[in-house]
């Protein structure tokens, strides 16, 4: 663990689609930093397919789906921010590891 | 994963679901946008409404006053952007944004006066009023949608429409010479410059801020795509595919100079900040020299 743990805190978001609004332009699926997004396979009242979410752990609340819908569709609302674990600080570890020796 | 450092001193930034209840809709940003609206007329994949978003959240970011900020529109897709906002806003004829706009800051100087138009409707129509407005140094501030041809009639070619890429008009491709806005609004006067695409909304929103708070002509472009009428008929894709082209291309530079920055059909888009200059506004220079002159006592003849 890092001696500044109890000064970190992992952000986390909420995603929250309004679907009847989506018009399927897929911006906020394609863009979306962390994978969070993809499509779904229902249709909405004007035959669009909205996104879903695809794992709420994912959101980081970066606010980017919400700033490139053009249809004011999709917001991000802040979560509680949870402590940094060891877990954590593990898979970041083994992330990098696997990074490098891919490369 | 995103890690925060806790600052113990500095307020709360969350956004949490009660601020819903200061707008009328579903949507945190719907307090800005008139009720019963949204859906907005817009194609899927217009980058318009992400040109709205942007300004909506310069709004909100840089403490705006509703009851001090005015947009002025003119014809165009975008130009329906004035009938969503909740604010003072105007919808004017065709090509005259800018003497509307300008009418009104010198009526009352204490409000921030925006103009969010296209390119048809500003450099076509409108386009001696752009550069006499720049030249003036008249203190608005501009916001163009850029979408290379007129998306609302039909995607006839117009002042921006790149080089051999095909309209309704321009079959058989583009034989014109398009403007470089940027260029152009730097040869004209303007002490603001900014170019950023559709993709770019972060700084776009900053851009915004920024040019609203400075005093003086300033000018942000935004590329937009147009998937219905420019992309479909030049091969582009959807709108997705031209988002991502623009991801692909699109070269953020501060250093260019504004003569190369103009804009093919397809290959590289400059973007960023290219102007950013102090010079006395329009009100100044009249206050200065017209109306103290106008004010000073008059010589008599005989001393």
């Amino acid at each position: 663990m890092p001696l500044d743990a109890g000064r970190r805190e992992i952000v986390l978001g909420k995603v929250n689609i309004i679907s009847h609004r989506c018009k399927g332009c897929r911006y906020c699926i394609e863009f979306c930093p962390s994978n969070t997004l993809a499509e779904s396979e229902d249709f909405n009242e004007k035959g669009y397919h909205p996104p879903y979410v695809k794992s709420d752990a994912k959101c980081v609340n970066c606010n980017y789906c919400e700033t490139i819908c053009p249809e004011f569709a999709i917001f991000v609302t802040e979560l509680e921010p949870r402590n940094l674990l060891s877990e954590d600080v593990v898979k970041t570890q083994s992330r990098a590891r696997r990074r490098t020796r891919r490369e | 994963m995103k890690i925060r450092f806790i600052d113990a001193e500095a307020p709360p930034a969350s956004r949490i679901l009660e601020n819903l209840a200061a707008g009328h809709g579903d949507h945190p940003l719907d307090r800005y946008l008139k009720k019963g609206r949204i859906p907005h007329i817009w194609c899927s994949g217009c980058g318009n409404g992400i040109l709205l978003t942007a300004f909506v959240k310069a709004m909100e970011k840089g403490n705006f006053d509703t009851k001090k900020t005015v947009v002025v529109s003119g014809i165009g897709c975008i130009g329906r952007a004035a009938g969503y906002l909740d604010l003072d806003t105007y919808h004017t004829t065709h090509g005259r944004a800018i003497p509307f706009a300008t009418g009104l800051k010198l009526a009352n100087p204490k409000l921030n006066v925006v103009v969010i138009s296209g390119d048809g409707d500003l450099f076509a129509i409108g386009g001696n009023h752009f550069i006499h407005a720049a030249r003036r140094n008249v203190d608005i501030t501009l916001i163009c949608s850029n979408n290379f041809n007129y998306g609302m009639t039909g995607g006839q070619g117009g002042p921006t429409t790149p080089l051999e890429s095909k309209t309704t008009t321009t079959p058989y491709g583009c034989s014109e010479h398009p403007f470089n806005l940027v260029y152009l609004a730097k040869a004209s006067g303007a002490v603001y410059v900014a170019r950023w695409t559709a993709l770019h909304t972060h700084e776009l929103r900053d851009s915004i801020i920024h040019s609203v708070n400075k005093p003086g002509f300033c000018f942000v472009e935004a590329i937009t795509p147009c998937p219905t009428a420019h992309g479909r008929r030049n091969k582009l894709g959807d709108g997705l595919s031209m988002m991502k082209s623009y991801r692909d291309n699109s070269v953020l530079t501060t250093e260019l100079d504004p003569e190369d920055t103009a804009i093919g059909l397809k290959g590289k888009i400059a973007v960023g900040e290219f102007v950013n200059i102090d010079k006395p506004t329009f009100m100044d220079m009249y206050d200065e020299c017209a109306i103290c002159r106008a004010n000073a006592p008059k010589k008599s003849k005989k001393s």
